[in-house]
């Protein structure tokens, strides 16, 4: 059996994994990340947009604060959010984006004197301090008070990922890509570390550790219709859940952006309605102020994205073959600004769909975008039920965003998060050894090695891991999109256990030698039904409206009987998840209220 | 539409010693707006589940699925089969280690790579948390960001008459990741430092000027006119070495 050993595992190599990685080993510990791409594939790059933190430098994010941020976040979770967590991001954020222009992001800056913006499709000018002159300079998001986003043109992602990937490699992090943890190392009690399996050999290898962390990005992948990297299969969260005592916290809340593009549903920032793109339905109508006077195109996205459906619903989408659509229309903010400021998508949209946003409406729907569920952990970002294991990024539940995570919070969750919880893993690995059990390292490889052994051989049947996965699709789609009701929820999770059992009968057409991509999915397939059914069923018991989770069977948000956070545990051969219940925030530094845009009913704590 | 499509796809297993090399032959009908991601998918689940190929983003803005397409080194999840003939041959890129198929080990040569250039801010400052972050002029912000745009997908190694035929050239992505790094105040590296680097035939001296490049770049990141730039100014530093101390002033 091949062993690696470390003082901290990551596994994942995208922001979250690689900050917190830099962390420990800036503090003399060594560290490995496993990666299933080379680090700098790693579907953080994707994010156009920004990071959100309270700078205050540009006119129109003059008197912003840590406060004014932290009510943004608390609002736009729907009151869902750990609010210690939220303060916690909230003060770290301007720190951790003063580090990475320090480290080498080349965040745009502001240029002082009269500038040119746009709001609601409209040019108007504000004057920019020569005093901040050359300060990270910030851009609007939704569902926020201040222009609070910093941001590189529209790589934000891709920039912040290179900057620290060259950070981790001057620190001496050792990260092995084309490698996916395929289950966790423990003994009911600790976690000592994963069993991975190499994706250029097939080879097994026991990575040990005396801190792993799983930071593996969304699970977006259980949808069809999904913004994210083919990669975001949710296999950190897999390899938690099948632990039996890790939960998942509110796996329900599943967001949804308003404008992934027709039909292959990649995703075009927030940025361009930020800037001031506008969506019209099928007679060009600009319909959001109707619904939201005041934010417009510019309210969260769950609402955003909920008005969108309405009014299609209503039969004004544009129809189309792969459905109804509406569309985005940045062409008024004019060549120069498009081919520069929103360069990426001037690029998808000519690349992908032959369309000239600049002379040309985008075809975009509501499509899966971002898990707020994920590992639940403490606000140090140790996981529940096993010692020794951490998480952070968007496969975390840390939980800063509760039933909706505002634009521009999750991309600078990501350096701040690992910059927190990257300190507290240092105190962890400073205070505290780890007694590897050899037998439970041996355990965990003989499981895994018998797994690939019976998928080969077909010994619990054969049934094909591509048709389950896409019968789960179906199912995952219609039930629990962004609307729900119990009546669809209820077919969906009977549905979806059948599926279950399926997946549970999966074997290979192919010898799985190598790098095999019918077993990568055939190991995985029963744990993404397992995700999905998290989804589902937490959906169905949560009979309530928050944030991304919507029942029109109930659409009150219940203070009274749901100000809780969902933790969702899988017992071994059991065909549904436990589900239990904490309360959301156990610190109420600002009380339950209205977020001020979506409209709907609040039944009160007291009520 | 309505054109069947043939994809000549190269076929190598190296875990499998029953694999040999060699070219399969696959048809699919093609479909509206049908880029080769949706193809290649469309392969692999519906005709035959051990294909080796790579997609992340399939958006073009993580360099995963680069390959040699009808003879040209280009992303895949870009290519839209409309614009090709219905005949498609699919390589893997060369340089690059192969790991099956059309997959090919990018990651390990690119960490080679940017551990060479040491493709990190050289400073002896140190970060301080409670400072106000340190000002930039944002056209020079700008133009780095243009330089940072590489997502090194390959291509342009793929397409390097010099990388091909010497393993330790650097590339044109190398070079311009030097570029983005003296272009950036941060980075306190020296003309010298830069020239003990790139100074060589393994840099920018063994480019044959091809153009490769720069023509294959999915991002139409100006590589060529960095090269020229790089190679003038590393001449002078060549010189500048030679001259007497006292003749040496800041070109």
């Amino acid at each position: 059996m091949k062993i690696i050993q470390t003082d901290l595992l990551c596994v994942g190599a995208g922001l979250a994994g690689e900050r917190v990685a830099i962390e420990a080993a800036d503090n003399g510990f060594s560290v490995i990340c496993l990666s299933i791409v080379p680090a700098r594939r790693s579907h953080s790059s994707a994010a156009q947009g920004g990071m959100q933190a309270a700078l205050g430098n540009s006119a129109m994010g003059e008197g912003d604060s840590p406060d004014v941020h932290f009510a943004d976040t608390v609002k736009g979770s729907d009151w869902g959010c750990d609010q210690e967590v939220a303060r916690l991001f909230v003060d770290a954020a301007p720190i951790a984006m003063r580090q990475m222009a320090f480290w080498g992001v080349p965040w745009n800056r502001v240029v002082p004197g009269e500038q040119t913006y746009y709001k609601g499709g409209k040019p108007f000018t504000a004057f920019e301090k020569p005093e901040n002159e050359g300060l990270i300079h910030s851009r609007n998001f939704g569902g926020t008070a201040k222009w609070r986003t910093c941001y590189t043109s529209d790589g934000t992602g891709h920039c912040v990922l290179y900057t620290l990937d060259n950070r981790a490699a001057q620190m001496g992090v050792s990260v092995i890509d084309k490698v996916e943890a395929i289950a966790l190392i423990h003994d009911g009690d600790t976690c000592m570390g994963v069993i991975a399996r190499c994706l250029k050999t097939g080879e097994l290898t026991a990575y040990l550790a005396k801190a792993t962390l799983i930071a593996t990005g969304g699970f977006g992948r259980i949808y069809r219709e999904s913004t994210n990297a083919v990669i975001c299969d949710g296999g950190g969260l897999i390899t938690a859940l099948d632990t039996g005592v890790v939960p998942l916290g509110n796996m329900e809340a599943v967001q949804f952006h308003p404008t992934g593009i027709v039909p292959t549903d990649i995703l075009v920032t927030e940025g361009c309605r930020g800037d001031g793109g506008t969506l019209l339905d099928k007679n060009e109508y600009r319909f959001m102020p109707d619904y939201e006077p005041d934010k417009a195109e510019l309210a969260s996205r769950d609402v955003v994205s909920r008005r969108m459906t309405e009014h299609m619903r209503k039969g004004l989408g544009v129809p189309s073959p792969y459905g109804d659509h509406l569309w985005l229309d940045i062409r008024h903010l004019g060549e120069a600004h498009i081919r520069t400021k929103l360069r990426e998508v001037d690029e998808i949209c000519q690349s992908f769909l032959g369309v000239d946003p600049v002379y040309q409406l985008i075809p975009v729907r509501p499509t899966q975008h971002y898990s707020m569920g994920g590992v639940r952990t403490n606000k140090d970002g140790a996981a529940y039920g096993l010692k020794g294991l951490f998480s952070a990024g968007e496969s975390a539940c840390w939980d800063m965003h509760g039933f909706n995570r505002l634009g521009g919070n999750s991309l600078a969750e990501t350096v701040v998060a690992g910059m927190i919880i990257g300190g507290k893993i240092v105190e962890f690995l400073k205070g505290s050894e780890t007694v590897i059990k050899t037998a439970s390292v041996r355990d965990a490889m003989d499981k895994q090695n018998a797994r690939i052994a019976d998928l080969v051989a077909c010994k619990n049947g054969s049934e094909n891991p591509y048709t389950v996965r896409n019968a789960m699709f179906d199912s995952i789609m219609k039930g629990a999109g962004i609307f729900r009701n119990g009546k669809d929820l209820e077919t969906c999770v009977a549905e979806l256990q059948e599926i279950l059992g399926r997946a549970r009968r999966v074997g290979l057409r192919s010898n799985g030698k190598g790098a095999n991509p019918e077993l990568t999915m055939a190991l995985k397939i029963e744990g993404m039904v397992k995700l999905a059914l998290c989804v589902a069923y937490g959906a169905l018991k949560r009979t309530e409206s928050r944030g991304a989770h919507t029942r029109e069977d109930f659409p009150e948000r219940n203070d009274r009987d749901w100000l809780t956070r969902t933790l969702a545990t899988w017992a071994d051969g059991a065909d549904l998840p436990t589900l239990n219940y904490e309360p959301a925030t156990h610190v109420f530094e600002m009380p339950p209220g209205d977020r001020g845009y979506g409209g709907g009913k609040i039944i009160p704590m007291n009520g | 539409m309505g054109r069947t499509l043939t994809f000549n796809i190269f076929r190598y297993n190296p875990s499998d010693p029953a694999s040999s090399p060699h070219m399969d032959k696959f048809t699919l009908d093609e479909t509206e707006r049908m880029t080769l991601f949706i193809a290649l998918n469309r392969i692999r689940e519906e005709i035959d589940p051990t294909l080796m190929f790579d997609f992340c983003c399939r958006a073009g803005i993580c360099g995963a699925c680069a390959m040699v397409i009808n003879g040209r080194p280009g992303l895949a999840c870009h290519t839209k089969t409309k614009e090709m003939p219905a005949e498609i041959t699919l390589m893997p890129l060369p340089v690059f280690k192969l790991v099956g198929d059309l997959s090919v080990d990018t990651g390990t040569w690119f960490r080679g790579m940017y551990q060479k250039v040491e493709s990190w801010v050289h400073t002896d400052k140190k970060f301080d948390p409670k400072a106000q972050e340190e000002r930039m002029d944002n056209a020079l912000a700008e133009q780095i960001y243009e330089l940072d745009r590489c997502i090194e997908c390959g291509c342009c190694v793929g397409a390097c008459g010099t990388a091909l035929m010497r393993e330790d050239f650097l590339g044109a992505v190398a070079l311009n990741r030097l570029a983005r790094f003296i272009l950036d105040p941060r980075d306190q590296r020296t003309e010298k430092d830069y020239f003990d680097i790139v100074g060589t035939d393994e840099g920018i001296f063994g480019c044959m000027g091809l153009l490769a490049c720069e023509d294959v770049c999915p991002k139409q990141i100006p590589l060529q006119e960095q090269l020229g730039k790089l190679r003038r100014k590393m001449a002078l530093a060549a010189v500048k070495n030679i001259l007497p101390k006292f003749l040496k002033k800041d070109f």
